[in-house]
C-alpha cells in the first residue's frame, strides 16, 4: 500500500489512514474495547444498585431519582463491581502517587511477583530446552519420557502450589524461589513441546546434506537444528511467560504472602476491598501483556539478526 | 563386534554391590531370597551381554532381570532402618538403572518396529513405574522425612484410608463445580464464535482481544467470583466459565476460517446455503481447533475449580482438602488428593483425546504414514 501510490499533498495519507482503520483491526478492536467498557459501566450500575437502594432506604431518603442511583453506584467505597474510573483512580493512587518502594505501591507488589515469574521463566525455559534436546537425540527418551511430560500437565500444579510453598518454607526456602519453582513447572511444558517440534523441523534433505559433510551430532545441533527451532522457541516462550506470571500469582495465594499481586488479591478478598482486587488484576494483566510484547520484540530482533523471515 | 556398555555396567555394578556394605540391613548372607533374586539379575545381565538376542527376546529378558533386581533391593531396604542405606545399595541401584534403561531402550525399539499398541503403551508405563520405584527407594534410603516428601506406598495407604472423604471432594470439585462451568464456558465460547463469524468486523476486533485475554492471569478473578456467588460450587463454576470462554472463542473463530478456498468454492458450486456450508464443511474443518480448546480447557477448568476453593469453600472439595491438610502437615493426604486430581485431569484429557481421534480421524496428525 505504501509503495504503490506516491503520496501527494495532505489528503492522501488521511484517506490511507481511514482505509487502514476500516480494513485493519484497529477500529474493530477499539470498538470492542469501548463496548466492553460500556458493558462494565452497565454491570456496575446493575450490580451496585441493590446496595445503593439499601443505603437510601436506611437514610430515609425516599425521593431519589435514577440519576442519584447511578451517581451513587459510581462512587461506593466497597462496590460489588467497581466502575472503571474508580479502578483508574486507585491505580493512579497506588502507582503514581506513592514511591515505588513503598508497601502501598502496586509497582512494588508487581515487581515482587514479576521477579519470581522471571526467575521461574528462566528455569523453566532452560529445563524445557534441555529435555527437548534429550528427547530429540535419544529415541528411548522420546518413547518413555514424552508421554509423562504430557501427562504431567494434566496434574493441576497450581493446586500443589500451597504444598510446595509450605514444604520449601519449612526447610528454609522462602520468598522468591518457591514461587519461581511453580512458575518453572508451568513454563517448561510449552517450551519442551515447542522445542521437540522445532529441533525435528529441519528437512531430511538438509539433515542428509550436513551428514555428507561428516558433521558431528553437536555440529548438526548448533548449525542446523537450533537455528530452525528458534521460531518454535519464541512461539512457546510467549505462552510460557504468561503462564509464569499466573504461577507466581497463585504461588502467593496459599501462604498469606506479605507482598506481591497475589497477596493483594488475598488481602483484598479478606477485607472486601473490591477496588483493590480489581486494581491488582489490572496490573497483573498489564504486566502479562507487556511481558508477552517484550518476548515478541526480542523475537523480531533475533529473527532480523539471523536474517530470517520477519 | 561392539560390546554393550550399558549391560556391562549393569553386570559389573551389580557384582560390585555384592561385596559392598549394605548398611543397617546387614549383609547379603543374611538375606538368602534377596541374594537369589539379585544373582538371577546378574546372570541375566551377563547372559544378555555375551549372547545378544533378538530385540523382543532381549527386552523381555532385561525386564525380567530388572524386576528380580528391583524386588531384591526393595526387600533389603524394607528390612533395614530408614535412612541407613549404605554404598552397596546405591551401587546396586545404579546397576539396576542400567538394566532398566536397556530394557526400555529395547522395548522402545521394538515398539517402533512392530507398531504394536501394547508395547507402545507398556514402555512409558514401565518408565512411570520405574520413576515411582526410584522415588520410593530414594525417600526411604535417604530417610527423607515424610513431612517433606512421603514415599509412594505411604501415599497409597493414605489414599485408601481416606477414599470416602476424597470421593466426596471429587464430587464437589469435579462433578458440581468443574463440569457445569466447563460445559457453560465452552458452549458459550463456541456459540459466540459461530455467531460472530457472520460479522467480520466484530471478528477482527474480538480475535486480538480474545488472544490477549487468554494470556491474562484469569485465575485472579477467583476472589471476586467467591464474593459474588458465595462459597458453594456456583462461584467455582463461574471462575471455570470465564477461564474456558476465551480459549474456546478464539479457537472457534480460527477454526471456522480454516476451510480451504477450494472446499469453500466447491460448496458454492453446489449452491449450498450458509447453514449447509457451516454444518457440512466449515464445522468439520474447525473440529481440530475446537478439540484443541477442549483439551486445553479441561486442564484450565480443573485448575480454576481448585484454586477458587482457596478463597472460601464449604468444608469439602479437593482444593479445601489440600489447603487444610497442608495446615495439619498431613502431607501424605495432600499427595493422595493430588493423585485424585491428577487422575481426574488425565482421565478427562484422555476422554477428550479419544473423542477427538474418532471424530477427526481424517486429520493428518492421526493418519498413519
Amino acid at each position: 500500500m505504501t509503495t504503490s501510490e506516491p503520496v501527494v499533498g495532505g489528503a492522501m495519507p488521511l484517506r490511507m489512514v481511514a482505509r487502514g482503520l476500516s480494513q485493519g483491526s484497529t477500529l474493530p478492536v477499539l470498538t470492542i474495547v469501548a463496548a466492553l467498557l460500556v458493558i462494565w459501566y452497565g454491570a456496575a450500575v446493575w450490580l451496585n444498585a441493590p446496595g445503593a437502594i439499601d443505603r437510601f432506604e436506611r437514610a430515609h431518603r425516599t425521593a431519589w431519582t435514577f440519576g442519584d442511583l447511578v451517581a451513587d453506584t459510581m462512587m461506593q467505597d466497597r462496590p460489588v463491581l467497581p466502575a472503571p474510573h474508580q479502578v483508574l483512580v486507585e491505580l493512579n493512587k497506588t502507582i503514581f502517587q506513592v514511591s515505588p518502594s513503598s508497601r502501598r505501591s502496586l509497582v512494588y507488589h508487581g515487581w515482587v511477583t514479576l521477579s519470581a515469574a522471571l526467575l521461574g521463566f528462566a528455569f523453566g525455559t532452560l529445563l524445557g530446552i534441555v529435555l527437548a534436546t534429550g528427547i530429540v537425540h535419544v529415541p528411548t527418551l522420546e518413547r518413555s519420557l514424552l508421554p509423562w511430560i504430557i501427562a504431567s500437565q494434566t496434574i493441576p500444579i497450581l493446586a500443589i502450589a500451597p504444598m510446595i510453598i509450605v514444604v520449601l518454607g519449612s526447610i528454609g526456602f522462602v520468598g522468591t524461589v518457591p514461587k519461581a519453582i511453580i512458575s518453572a513447572y508451568l513454563c517448561f511444558f510449552p517450551v519442551t513441546i515447542g522445542m521437540v517440534k522445532g529441533l525435528t523441523s529441519p528437512e531430511p534433505l538438509h539433515l542428509d546434506l550436513v551428514r555428507t559433510y561428516n558433521a558431528t551430532a553437536a555440529q548438526i545441533f548448533w548449525k542446523l537444528r537450533w537455528p530452525s527451532a528458534i521460531v518454535f522457541l519464541f512461539a512457546s516462550l510467549k505462552v510460557a511467560i504468561a503462564l509464569a506470571i499466573v504461577g507466581a500469582i497463585v504461588g502467593e495465594l496459599p501462604t498469606g504472602a506479605q507482598a506481591g499481586l497475589g497477596a493483594r488479591l488475598l488481602t483484598g478478598s479478606y477485607y472486601g476491598q473490591t477496588v483493590q482486587i480489581w486494581a491488582a488484576l489490572i496490573v497483573a494483566a498489564i504486566t502479562a501483556a507487556l511481558c508477552v510484547a517484550a518476548v515478541g520484540l526480542v523475537e523480531r530482533l533475533t529473527l532480523r539478526h539471523m536474517g530470517g523471515r520477519p | 563386534m561392539r560390546h554393550d556398555r550399558v549391560l556391562a555396567t549393569a553386570a559389573l555394578t551389580a557384582i560390585a554391590a555384592l561385596a559392598l556394605p549394605l548398611g543397617d540391613t546387614g549383609s547379603w548372607q543374611d538375606h538368602p531370597p534377596e541374594l537369589a533374586l539379585w544373582s538371577a539379575m546378574i546372570a541375566i545381565a551377563l547372559f544378555s551381554f555375551f549372547r545378544p538376542a533378538a530385540m523382543a527376546m532381549m527386552a523381555g529378558l532385561c525386564l525380567v532381570g530388572a524386576l528380580a533386581g528391583a524386588v531384591a533391593l526393595y526387600l533389603l531396604l524394607q528390612d533395614g532402618a530408614r535412612g541407613d542405606a549404605a554404598i552397596g545399595l546405591w551401587i546396586g541401584l545404579i546397576g539396576l538403572a542400567a538394566l532398566v534403561w536397556r530394557a526400555l531402550e529395547r522395548g522402545a525399539a521394538l515398539g517402533a518396529e512392530t507398531r504394536s499398541t501394547p508395547v507402545n503403551l507398556a514402555v512409558p508405563a514401565a518408565f512411570g513405574i520405574w520413576l515411582l520405584y526410584l522415588w520410593q527407594m530414594l525417600t526411604i534410603g535417604f530417610g527423607v522425612p515424610s513431612v517433606l516428601l512421603p514415599p509412594p506406598t505411604q501415599i497409597a495407604t493414605s489414599l485408601a484410608a481416606s477414599a470416602h472423604v476424597l470421593g466426596e471432594d471429587f464430587v464437589q470439585t469435579f462433578v458440581k463445580s468443574m463440569i457445569p462451568g466447563y460445559v457453560i464456558g465452552c458452549g458459550a465460547g463456541f456459540l459466540v464464535g459461530v455467531l460472530i463469524d457472520r460479522v467480520p468486523f466484530l471478528q477482527r476486533g474480538l480475535l486480538p482481544v480474545g488472544n490477549l485475554v487468554s494470556a491474562l492471569p484469569i485465575v485472579g478473578i477467583a476472589p471476586i467470583m467467591v464474593m459474588w456467588f458465595g462459597f458453594d460450587w456456583q462461584s467455582k463454576a463461574a471462575v471455570v466459565v470465564v477461564m474456558t470462554f476465551f480459549p474456546m472463542l478464539v479457537n472457534t473463530i480460527a477454526g471456522l476460517g480454516a476451510l480451504s478456498r477450494m472446499e469453500g468454492d466447491l460448496m458454492r458450486t453446489y449452491a449450498a446455503s450458509y447453514g449447509q456450508t457451516l454444518r457440512l464443511a466449515r464445522l468439520p474443518a474447525a473440529l481440530p481447533f475446537i478439540f484443541n480448546a477442549l483439551k486445553l480447557n479441561s486442564t484450565l477448568a480443573l485448575i480454576g475449580a481448585i484454586v477458587a476453593e482457596f478463597f472460601g469453600t464449604p468444608i469439602v472439595g479437593l482444593g479445601f482438602r489440600i489447603s487444610t491438610s497442608v495446615g495439619r502437615m498431613d502431607i501424605a493426604l495432600v499427595w493422595a488428593t493430588i493423585t485424585v486430581a491428577a487422575l481426574t485431569g488425565s482421565a478427562a484429557y484422555g476422554a477428550i483425546a479419544l473423542l477427538e481421534r474418532s471424530l477427526t480421524f481424517w486429520h493428518p496428525s492421526f493418519r498413519r504414514v
